[in-house]
């Protein structure tokens, strides 16, 4: 007794305030170490990386800016860039309407809905591998179920992956296939609407087609804005299903015709195919830049359209 | 009582409600849910037939849609390949899984207890700082950490793979310590007062109150390693170590494949995610719109 009465005297240093910081410390540790070794320490050192040049067998030689003058200058980045703006217009878009539209016909049914929602939500459980793999034999030109549907209509369809016309919009399609993802957070979204709302505006006199514009997408916008940014982070870095339709298609990362060469494959192919190491780490940081100013401009614009009730 | 229950109006009159617009609405509602899942379902269902078929039935025109006769042995012919061993693959996969999610859910669960439940300067900003990396693109840390694990001498093992998932990851700290939040604390001040530290409080109080997240967590993480492609395609360059995903793309990229294989490989290797999903299937739908993730 007596000892511990004069330990309390001294002002003892691990008070529980003390304690309870330190046993927290001591729990993120593993987090913040992580942090710091996989995250932080990599991207201070990528950025110093995209100021050399450096093939990993030599020392990184220090170049200043010149990758940065060297992307501006090279036909392929605006050529993969554009490839990859134009997918992302295309299946962005796309996607959401498919996902919403998917959504409110749930919404709408009673009925076995479960089984429903499965059926749409499926694809987007599947390896991209696999669905890339999948692909390639529906659109197979000649043995392929897409083109023999286009055929009872009378259409002579393309060659799909081995048409550089084509090939992008081939991954357009396949990409409104795995929308399940969306279609489950708009779904959440639309359930959240208080069925209250609908009730008085049909008592007004409100249609189908008004209800929907003047309650369900502004109740909505919110959701369609999350939606949106994800897709559009998400659709800049395309890599798993170009990669392999394309390496499978002729075995040259991007083809035919560089017509599949996205941002993040020319990325890869500039890293671990030329080995130019300091070339495809500027590439990422412009990559950044671009991801960020995107969604920068689409957040700037969303105080127009989306509401916050 | 009994008057007002004779006032109510009867459930044939209800009836009567329902207008041929709203039975017209249900009915294309209906058309239309049944016709597009059956368009969502196709690419599985000429998957499995193309599976099944043998090697000349597969490329005919126009396509012939059963199989005659079924060709079972398709999915033994996937797993004899001595130069693409699926075995050898779907061990490696399941190393992984083990590995990580074992690593993901101990080191997620402290962490997110230490942000749910204790004070400490300087907390908030470190969570802020969680919450950021959650908006870092992956294109940015590729790179870089090719090159560190590739320093450390990682490169051709599972290491760049397993030992970072030991460290948390930001989405599921992020979910846990969410629902961490909602577990009333008396709970645990009880415990303390009987002389229980913190690390029995959260395998003893919290993890076992926490079993549906954890569980949401676990079957996120066996699907996205199960599927994922960059990862492995970057730091395993040896056969023997590819995972599904790697083996199915190289499959796919060889020019003497049967198409009939290549479709029985992707089947099979579908399978765990697709029965994952059915036996989980409202886990997963939660995770879903739990996290805003896609899937």
């Amino acid at each position: 007794m007596a000892v511990s009465s004069s330990i309390q005297l001294r002002k003892p240093f691990w008070t529980t305030k003390r304690r309870e910081a330190a046993i927290f410390y001591l729990m993120v540790a593993p987090w913040v170490i992580g942090f710091l070794v996989f995250t932080l320490g990599p991207i201070l050192f990528s950025l110093y990386v995209s100021f050399t040049q450096w093939s990993m067998l030599s020392e990184p030689a220090w170049v200043g800016l010149e990758n940065y003058r060297n992307i501006l200058q090279d036909p392929d980045i605006g050529h993969s860039l554009a490839i990859t703006a134009k997918y992302s217009l295309a299946s962005v878009p796309l996607r959401l309407v498919v996902a919403l539209f998917l959504a409110i016909l749930l919404n709408e049914a009673t009925i076995a809905v479960g089984l429903f929602r499965t059926a749409f939500y499926l694809p987007g459980v599947v390896a991209s591998v696999s669905v890339a793999v999948l692909w390639q034999w529906i659109f197979n030109p000649r043995f392929g179920p897409f083109n023999a549907a286009l055929k009872l209509f009378g259409i002579q369809g393309p060659s799909w992956f081995s048409d550089p016309n084509w090939a992008i919009w081939g991954l357009v399609i396949m990409s409104a296939w795995g929308v399940g993802g969306e279609m489950l957070i708009f779904l959440a979204g639309l359930k959240g609407i208080p069925q209250t709302l609908y009730e008085a505006a049909e008592i007004d006199g409100a249609g189908r087609l008004q209800r929907f514009l003047r309650i369900t997408l502004p109740i909505l916008s919110p959701t369609i804005f999350f939606n949106l940014v994800m897709s559009v982070i998400g659709s800049f870095q395309t890599f798993d299903s170009a990669f392999v339709i394309s390496t499978a298609r002729a075995g040259a990362i991007g083809s035919p015709l560089k017509s599949t060469l996205f941002y993040m494959l020319y990325l890869y192919q500039n890293a671990f195919s030329f080995l130019k190491m300091g070339y495809a780490a500027a590439m990422a940081w412009v990559l950044f830049i671009v991801i960020v100013s995107i969604t920068y401009l689409i957040n700037r614009t969303s105080n127009r359209w989306v509401f916050y009730g | 009582m009994a008057i007002q229950t004779t006032s109510r109006p009867a459930p044939a009159a209800r009836r009567q409600d329902y207008n041929l617009g709203d039975i017209l609405h249900k009915g294309v509602v209906y058309a239309l849910l049944i016709g597009l899942s059956l368009l969502f379902l196709f690419p599985f269902f000429w998957m499995i037939l193309s599976a099944l078929k043998p090697e000349h039935q597969i490329y005919r025109w126009p396509p012939q849609w059963f199989p005659d006769p079924i060709q079972w042995s398709n999915f033994a012919d996937v797993f004899s390949n001595p130069y693409l061993p699926f075995q050898v693959f779907i061990k490696n996969t399941l190393i992984l899984e083990v590995g990580m999610i074992t690593g993901r859910l101990i080191s997620c669960t402290l962490v997110a207890y230490g942000f749910a439940r204790l004070e400490a300067p300087g907390r908030d900003l470190i969570f802020g700082i969680l919450l950021a990396t959650l908006m870092l693109p992956g294109a940015v840390l590729l790179i870089p950490r090719f090159i560190l694990f590739s320093q450390m001498g990682w490169i051709n093992t599972f290491n760049p793979l397993i030992v970072p998932a030991w460290f948390g990851e930001a989405y599921a700290i992020f979910l846990m310590r969410q629902f961490f939040r909602t577990i009333p604390k008396e709970l645990e001040e009880s415990a303390i007062v009987d002389g229980a530290n913190r690390l029995q409080v959260i395998f003893r109080i919290i993890v076992p109150l926490s079993i549906p997240v954890l569980t949401v967590i676990g079957i996120l993480s066996f699907k996205d390693i199960w599927n994922d492609f960059m990862g492995p395609l970057l730091y395993l360059n040896e056969i023997s170590k590819y995972t599904v995903a790697v083996g199915l793309a190289y499959l796919n990229g060889q020019f003497d494949t049967q198409m009939n294989l290549l479709m029985a490989a992707s089947v099979t290797l579908m399978m765990p995610t697709l029965i994952l999903f059915f036996i989980a299937q409202r886990a997963f739908v939660e995770g879903i719109t739990m996290t805003g993730l896609k899937g």
